[in-house]
Order: structure tokens, then sequence, then C-alpha cells
């Protein structure tokens, strides 16, 4: 109820009113009859988008731990490892990082009869394990710099009171240590996600069929442009809302006073 | 208020109880500066130790070297009649040995150092369950005792940002009192409060002095020290200056350091 009414203020009733129209206007000028026919493909290309961001942002967190706990804490031989690596990631392009990946390994790995030979060479032939490498890394890069502010600003006395009820040193990392700085860093994570989103569109580039690639592919059917551009937009913004939305009430579990 | 603490001088102390903890010739130094030259206390059952002094004397360090937060540079720890075991550097040898003893010793922080991202009841059932094996039904029946006891059963689902400094410094000690321990350490439980905060706090800490539980207290409240302690040690610069019952050591010091010191802050 609270909610609807925040909404009737005159000032939003004149964004929602604009918003109406802008809509109508769209839905009756512009040519939505291609949907029918792309309809299937761009569900396919949705759900592409949406597991590969999953697959990435999860596998990645959790490289993204021991990289910021190697730099945080970690001995020199561990701890500039992870600062080249996260270096290297976050000043390069993602899109060279795919290609170089892609066309890189790809064309590495059939020199050698035993990869070439092994189980896995029916998947390595495709594109989608390169992508999912490529994007996992660019989430471990970023987020590993993220995750060792975050261990490093947990304050001394929450870990020395965990020492000092005889909490072995994993009990501490894992009821402790870790849970306050995944809390500490979950603002930037969730902002992070959603970059992450926005980047899968690079994969289209090494013939990965997700959301962008079908809006292109209508653009070259159809030579119609703007519509599904306008669409694949509305979607990212759907996704980035439902996003954003997860991420605050992950954010809410623990209430801050303010 | 004199007679019943007369009482309770070393000598009435019952020496055929057995020792708690016993401190033998504590070193340590941090680079090149010596905290402490040499430190022995010993604390039976049922003892109320104060450790009192002024700052830098080395008293809290002296404190967070019996449960190791701090590390011993040499000298021998004895808790419940088990030596910890160190290497020549002074570095506890059995990190085992270390975390079990740990377990057994409740230290109540300054800063109280709660857990943040915890309520005060998964708080207070956090070590019973995750390092003492505790089944965790019996741990929140037990830890809701504990909350009431020390007045918060109330703000059990409460996160600790949301609490007062003594109402935190309550459930920090409802928490130490969770693992039962055999003794407890005290590292000045008051000094982070308000003024009208303290006395919430002493008066739980004076009820676990009454109920006879082992305890060591590094404090400033030297009235409160008289009252509740069996025994006063007095550091100063890393030394033992002066020690006895409080009656002593507080009504008819010798050292002139002390008279100093206690006149500084009455």
């Amino acid at each position: 109820m609270t909610a609807l009414r925040a909404l009737l203020r005159p000032h939003r009733i004149v964004m929602i009113a604009l918003f109406a129209v802008l809509v109508v206007w769209c839905a009756v000028t512009l040519r939505w009859d291609w949907i029918p026919r792309y309809a299937p493909l761009a569900l396919e290309g949705l759900w592409r988008t949406v597991w590969l961001l999953v697959i990435t942002v999860v596998l990645g967190f959790l490289l993204a731990i021991p990289l910021g706990l190697a730099q945080a804490i970690g001995p020199w031989y561990l701890s500039i490892p992870a600062r080249s690596f996260c270096t290297v990631i976050r000043g390069t392009p993602l899109l060279l990082q795919i290609w170089l990946i892609y066309y890189g390994l790809g064309s590495l790995f059939p020199e050698y009869p035993w990869i070439r030979e092994s189980e896995l060479w029916p998947y390595l032939r495709q594109a989608w394990p390169y992508a999912i490498f490529a994007l996992t890394m660019s989430y471990a890069g970023y987020e590993g710099e993220v995750m060792r502010g975050a261990f490093a600003s947990v304050p001394r006395g929450q870990l020395e009171a965990a020492e000092a009820f005889g909490m072995s040193r994993f009990t501490k990392f894992r009821r402790i240590w870790l849970p306050q700085a995944i809390q500490t860093a979950l603002p930037t994570l969730g902002g992070e996600t959603i970059l992450q989103l926005k980047a899968t569109p690079l994969v289209a580039t090494i013939a990965i069929v997700e959301m962008y690639a079908v809006a292109s592919r209508v653009r070259q059917d159809t030579f119609i442009v703007y519509e599904p551009l306008l669409l694949l937009a509305l979607f990212y913004l759907a996704i980035a809302g439902v996003l954003a939305l997860i991420f605050r009430k992950l954010e809410e579990r623990v209430p801050v006073r303010r | 208020m004199t007679a019943p603490i007369a009482a309770q001088t070393v000598a009435d102390r019952p020496a055929t109880q057995a020792e708690a903890i016993r401190v033998e010739d504590l070193h340590k130094s941090f680079g090149s500066l010596e905290v402490l030259k040499g430190i022995s206390l010993t604390a039976r059952k049922g003892d109320v130790v104060a450790i009192i002094g002024g700052s830098g004397s080395g008293k809290s360090t002296c404190l967070r070297c019996i449960n190791f937060l701090e590390t011993p540079s040499s000298g021998r720890i004895v808790i419940d009649g088990e030596a910890v075991e160190m290497r020549a550097d002074g570095t506890p040898a059995n990190r085992r040995q270390i975390e079990r003893i740990r377990s057994r010793l409740g230290m109540v922080f300054q800063a109280f150092n709660l857990w943040t991202h915890r309520t005060l009841l998964e708080n207070i059932v956090e070590v019973p369950v995750h390092v003492l094996g505790v089944p965790r039904r019996e741990a929140r029946d037990r830890a809701m005792t504990l909350l009431d006891r020390v007045g918060l059963a109330e703000k059990a689902d409460t996160y600790p940002a949301f609490l007062s400094g003594g109402q935190q410094q309550r459930a920090a000690i409802a928490r130490a009192l969770a693992i039962e321990p055999s003794a407890m350490l005290f590292d000045e439980p008051t000094s982070a409060l308000d003024p009208e905060l303290v006395g919430e706090v002493l008066t739980v800490i004076r009820d676990l002095a009454a109920e006879g539980r082992t305890m060591i207290l590094v404090t400033h409240e030297m009235k409160f020290a008289r009252e509740v302690s069996d025994h006063v040690i007095y550091l100063s610069e890393g030394r033992i200056e002066e020690e006895g019952p409080p009656d002593k050591v507080f009504g008819a010091p010798t050292s002139e350091r002390l008279k100093q010191f206690l006149k500084s802050v009455s």
C-alpha cells in the first residue's frame, strides 16, 4: 500500500505518463512484425546470456576469494602472482582477452595430438569453453582486487575474538572473516556483476549466439535496425534490475545502523 | 565495608584449591622494547585477580599472553595444570593445544568485539556450536538463559550495532560464559564505555565473582578492583611493583610508585 502511495506523487505520475506515451508510440509506429519469427531464437539467446553470466560470476568469484586472500595476507610468492594477474586482467580490454584466448589457445590446442585425441576435444572445438574461461578470468581479476580490500577491511578485533575463543584458522575464515568481507564487498560486487552482464555481448564476436547476436542476426536478415536494439536494451535493463534486486536483498540480510 | 574484604586475604584463600592459571617469569618484547620483564602470577580456582597499573605498564599485554593473543618472548604458562608447549622463542609449539586451551578461557575485550554480522543470539551460540561441537538446540537454550541473565533476552535477535556499549559488553560477557570457561579474562571491560554505562557491566562482573568464578581482571576501576578481587597486582614498567590482598595494596601501599599511582587515579 505504502509503495503504491509513493508512486502517486505528482512528479511521479507525470513520469509514468510520459513513459506510457513513449511505449505506446513505439508499439504503434515501429515495426514489430519480425518478433514471432525470431522469438524462439531470442529466448535461446536470453537463456545463453543468463547462464553465461551466472556461471562466470560464480566461478569468477570462487577464484576471486583466493586471489584476494593471497594479496591481503599471502607470502610474496603468492601475493605477487595474484597482484600481477589482477593488474593484467584489469589493464587490458576484455575483447582482447577473449580474442587472445579463443584464437590463441584455440589454434594452439590442435597442434598437440594428445589434446586432439582427448575426451575434451569435442568441447574444445566449440567457442563457449573459451567464452566462459575469458569471462571468468575477467570477473576473477576485478573481484580479486575487490576482495583484497574487503579482507583487509575486516577489523582486527573481530578476528582476534575468533582466535581468543579457540577457532581454528579455517573456522575463523569460514565463520567470521569471509562472511564479513563479503558483506563489505556486496555493494561493489552488485555493481560489478551488472558490468559483467553488459560485458557478455563481447562473446558474440567469437560466434556465440547470445542475446546481442540475435539482435544483429535480425538486422542482417531483415534490415530492421532500431527495433531489435530497443528490445535488446529493455532485456538488459530487466536483467540488471533483477540483479540489483537480488543484491539489495543480500545486503539487507545484515541490517546496518545509519 | 572493609570488614568483609579484610576477611578475604591471601592467607584465608584455601591453598588446597587447584591452580587455574599459573604464569611464570613471563617476558615479552616488541622489537627492542621490553614490555614485560618477568611476570609471575597464580590464580587458583575461584580466585579473582585484579591487575592494575598505568597505561603502558604492560597489564593488557600480560593478560593477552595468557591465551596467546600475544606471543610471549619467554616464560611458562600453565592452564588447569596443563603447561602450554612453547618453542625456545616463546611461540606456541602446538596449535591444537592452544586452540583447546583458548576455548576454555572466556575472554572479554575492551572494545567488546562482538561479531557484527551476527545477532546477539548467533554470537553466543557461535563458539559452542562451531568450536566445541555442542548441539545447536542445546546451545540456543543455554544462550537464551545467559542473555536473560545479563538482562538482554529481548535483544536476542538484534545486531550488535544497534545496542549501547554497555549492552554489547554484557552480551560479550554472555558469549564468554557460553563456553563454560574454566577461567575468564577481562581486558579493561569498562574502559570503552560511557560513564553512565559502566555500572551495568560491573554489576554483571560482580555477580560472576560472587558465584566463585576464576577471573583475571585488568581494570582502571580501582574501587571495583578493591571490592571484588582476592588478589591485586600492581604493574609498573613491565614488572610487578607490588601485590597482595586488596586491602593491603589499596589501604597500605608500601611502594612509592603505587602510592603515586593511587593518588593519580583517585
